[in-house]
């Protein structure tokens, strides 16, 4: 099982690697060794430790922040603050844009560049750290910060010493995947021009249909993933701790005193930037034009288009995701290693080289899946995966293998120690790892042009439809909606995975009954 | 269910045989006066074929739902930008599902083509487009004409400002005012087209003066006419019927707009005329594709895009858009469309320039 996920992760690679190999390593190696080449490693590589360094402070301190403090509000900020992933990078560029040449008279200074391109994907790619990060938190046994807390250690050094190092596979996790994300990105970086790798193979594919060029471009975006792996592998090294309980029970949340308000206030911020700034925009668009009436005749097809596909592709992702991620956790070794390593490969190339790929693959060898959802959901699969890996293998490393050890002692076999324990235990990051899937497979956009079936359109599709001739107004519609149905599976995980009391929508209640809203992750939360 | 089990059988073989996928087989010898239906195997219509369409859903879904009503044949079809469609056909090669391509610009034409992925076309349809507006070997023809301008705010730039040549554009009065789009593929034609008349120094030079004249660079088209009817940029170099698309969205006039379109005078480069059009893909399995070029050939389906999408219509005896001088009363640059197809020079050239 393990094996074929990882097959379905590696055939955009393969693919590449026949084509290039096609040219010979002569013509590589001359399209590669130049100084464009080097810019552009430069240039992908600072953006990626830039946003990469931004979303650990922003995801981390957030999800402390609402898990583990008073911070007044944080049961609806903790959903709001995992909203900006539902705004697809290319409408959050865009209406930026749109939004600063409100203020700005002078052209030149234009809101482009490294900067731009930094706060933006900051925004919209810091919940791939605080969801999972907060869902850990979430789940982490408070007994050792308690001890710690009694031993005289101050709160500061007890979150530094002791919680922060249980939740290190999330923190990693998550700070792998927003580096990934953010060379693999396209949208942002062409809107507000930033020359980096993903732009230039979107360049070549597009003008003069230069595929070689692209796909010999992609092999080093392939090397830059493997170095980016080879050092996140590095901090890892310490090796996984497991928490002692096997049902967690929510901590004692942590009297900020005044500097709750000041929480409060950091984390509106956040929230009004990344969600008020395309609010604006898509309003002015609703607003000002006149095409917003064309898009409610179609925008239930395109609903379900996207609802539909995405959901296939989740389950399809998860079900690849869950025996790798499991053996990673539960069995670390250089194979598991290697296994879950090769998830990622995919993840840092652009959609359009994915889908590339897999019209390669559907066109020879799975001709009758060719143009079907099943084939696109394949390429969610390929492109998605590290998503689900990562929240399922943080999520086992987290539930002790002890109870796996003792229910195989007593006598069960290993499908219903799995079935029993594994699964129930590991249920709240899996259902994590789906909506992440389900959320950003409803925003790709490359992709889904090239391998949607003929005549199927989603929110996506419409929305690049509407915006491709400038009708900002018709597009809004299906911005708004795309982020209203995206909205649904976050707060519901967001519910499951315990970083908001399940059943409580009073958020102090959790200090007055600590143990009577513990989440029982027994039921499926596969998705939404 | 005879094209899926069709395209399954291939699917079965096409691993073992795929290491010998070499050159295409050549399309079956053209028809001298032959029509599209008796081509080919002369099957009938099955009624229904898919286009790959690389133009815009808004522009051209109506005039295709028009075709259905006229003939009763169903177009299945799929949009995507005519770069990713083109890159998808290649892709797909010999087992494309496509009947036929509609592309935004002549350069993907022929790069589909250059592969042997297009059919030849029957005379009678090439008979009927100008020889400069298509394929030089008879695989594609221009189905609607687009002629690059200046857009320029009228506000900021007084008429007799206005330059007589794109080569104007690069001098000191026009510092930080031009808008361009150099990833568009509308630009890089005219790039191209720059190369070929004036030579490969001449057009270096120009880009490498344009870099460093502090130009506005954009993505798109569209958006340089927003942002040079909402004043934030003075002038910019782009197709003509954007003006018309801002105006409708706008819900006003094009004349109301603070834009309006200069069309260089006297065969300069910056008025090269390109085409939207279209090839049919793969083995005809029947006329149905062929029925399509000549629905949009015809003087219904031209009329539609005159009206629609403010383009040039292709065919003779229809009056241009209303409100644009006349196809042919523009002093266009002498060049033959299929004289563009070396991109990749340019697009290393607009590279190095630094504007890419």
């Amino acid at each position: 099982m393990a094996l074929a996920a990882t097959a379905v992760a590696l055939l955009p690679l393969g693919y590449l690697l026949l084509r290039t190999a096609e040219g010979g390593l002569a013509s590589w190696w001359e399209t590669v060794a130049t100084e464009r080449v080097a810019r552009l490693t430069a240039t992908s590589l600072s953006l990626a430790v830039v946003v990469t360094v931004a979303c650990l402070v922003i995801g981390v301190g957030s999800a402390w922040l609402v898990t583990r403090s008073n911070t007044p509000g944080r049961a609806p900020l903790a959903v709001l603050l995992a909203l900006p992933l539902a705004v697809p990078s290319y409408v959050a560029a865009f209406t930026w844009v749109s939004v600063s040449d409100l203020w700005s008279g002078d052209p030149s200074a234009r809101f482009e560049g490294f900067g731009a391109a930094a706060l933006v994907l900051t925004l919209y790619t810091y919940p791939y750290v605080y969801l999972p990060v907060a869902a850990a938190l979430a789940r982490v046994d408070p007994s050792q910060e308690e001890v710690a807390r009694s031993l005289g250690r101050g709160p500061w050094r007890t979150l530094l010493t002791v919680t922060l190092p249980q939740v290190r596979p999330a923190i990693a996790g998550g700070g792998l995947l927003a580096a990934l994300y953010v060379l693999a990105d396209f949208g942002a970086v062409s809107i507000l021009r930033l020359d980096t790798f993903t732009r230039a193979i979107f360049t070549a594919l597009s003008s003069g249909f230069n595929r070689s060029m692209a796909l010999t471009l992609a092999t080093v975006l392939v090397l830059l993933t493997l170095g980016i792996l080879w050092g996140e592998g590095r901090t890892r090294r310490a090796g996984a701790r497991f928490s002692t309980a096997s049902v967690s029970r929510p901590a004692t949340p942590l009297d900020l005193g005044p500097w709750r308000f000041v929480g409060t206030g950091a984390l509106v911020v956040v929230v009004l930037t990344a969600l008020g700034v395309p609010a604006l925009s898509l309003a002015r668009w609703m607003a000002a034009g006149s095409s917003a009436g064309q898009a409610w005749d179609r925008i239930g097809d395109a609903a379900w288009g996207s609802l539909s596909a995405s959901l296939l592709g989740a389950l399809l992702t998860v079900a690849l995701a869950l025996p790798v991620g499991l053996l990673a956790a539960r069995h670390p070794g250089r194979l598991s290693a290697l296994l879950e390593r090769a998830a990622y490969l995919a993840h840092a190339l652009p959609g359009v080289v994915v889908g590339l790929s897999l019209v390669f693959f559907g066109v020879t060898v799975a001709l009758p899946l060719y143009q079907t959802t099943w084939l696109l959901a394949l390429a969610y699969a390929s492109l998605f995966l590290p998503l689900a890996v990562a929240a399922v293998a943080s999520a086992a490393a987290q539930a002790p293998p002890s109870l796996e050890e003792a229910a195989q002692s007593l006598g069960s076999s290993p499908a219903r120690v799995f079935t029993r324990v594994t699964l129930p235990l590991t249920l709240p990051g899996i259902g994590a790892g789906a909506a992440l899937v389900f959320l950003t497979a409803m925003k790709e956009l490359p992709a889904t042009l090239l391998l949607r079936p003929t005549g199927m359109d989603t929110l996506a599709t419409r929305l690049w439809s509407a915006t491709g001739i400038g009708r900002y107004a018709e597009a809004a519609p299906y911005a708004l909606l795309l982020v209203a149905l995206a909205a649904v599976p976050t707060w519901v995980v967001v519910r499951r995975t315990g970083i908001v009391p399940a059943g409580s929508g009073a958020p102090r209640s959790d200090r007055s009954v600590p143990t009577a809203t513990a989440p029982a992750p027994a039921e499926p939360v596969v998705s939404p | 269910m005879i094209r899926v089990t069709r395209l399954a059988l291939v699917g079965a073989l096409l691993p073992l045989t795929l290491a010998a996928c070499g050159p295409t087989e050549e399309p079956a010898p053209a028809s001298d006066g032959g029509t599209a239906d008796t081509a080919e195997s002369g099957a009938e219509s099955d009624g229904t074929l898919t286009l790959y369409s690389g133009r815009n859903e808004e522009l051209v879904q109506p005039v295709l739902d028009d075709f259905t009503s006229e003939t009763g044949i169903e177009v299945e079809i799929r949009y995507a930008d005519t770069a990713a469609m083109a890159a998808q056909l290649l892709e797909e090669g010999e087992n494309s599902p496509a009947d036929a391509f509609l592309a935004q610009d002549a350069g993907a034409l022929g790069a589909v083509s250059a592969e042997g992925l297009l059919q030849d076309l029957p005379q009678e349809t090439l008979d009927l487009v100008p020889d400069t507006y298509e394929s030089a070997d008879g695989t594609w023809v221009g189905l609607t004409g687009r002629s690059r301008v200046l857009a320029y705010n009228t506000q900021a730039v007084s008429e007799d400002e206005l330059p007589a040549s794109v080569q104007e554009l690069t001098g000191p009065e026009w510092t930080g005012r031009v808008g361009v789009a150099p990833t568009n593929a509308s630009f890089q034609s005219f790039v191209t087209a720059m190369r070929v008349l004036e030579g490969e120094d001449a057009a270096a030079t120009w880009l490498a003066d344009l870099a460093a004249n502090d130009p506005q660079i954009r993505e798109k088209n569209g958006e340089i006419v927003a942002d040079v009817d909402s004043g934030a940029i003075d002038a910019g170099l782009v197709n003509h019927y954007y003006l018309y698309e801002l105006a409708a969205e706008k819900g006003v006039a094009p004349e109301e707009l603070d834009v309006a379109l200069h069309f260089f005078p006297g065969g300069d480069t910056g008025a090269l005329v390109n085409i939207s059009g279209m090839g049919l893909v793969g083995e005809q399995a029947d006329g149905d594709a062929q029925a399509l070029v000549d629905y949009l050939l015809s003087e219904a389906g031209q009329t539609y895009f005159v009206e629609q999408t403010s383009e040039y219509p292709m065919i003779e005896g229809l009056e241009g858009p209303a409100g644009l001088p006349a196809l042919k009363d523009l002093e266009t640059p002498d060049i033959d469309l299929n004289d563009l197809e070396d991109l990749q020079t340019t697009i290393s050239m607009i590279t190095e320039a630094g504007l890419l």
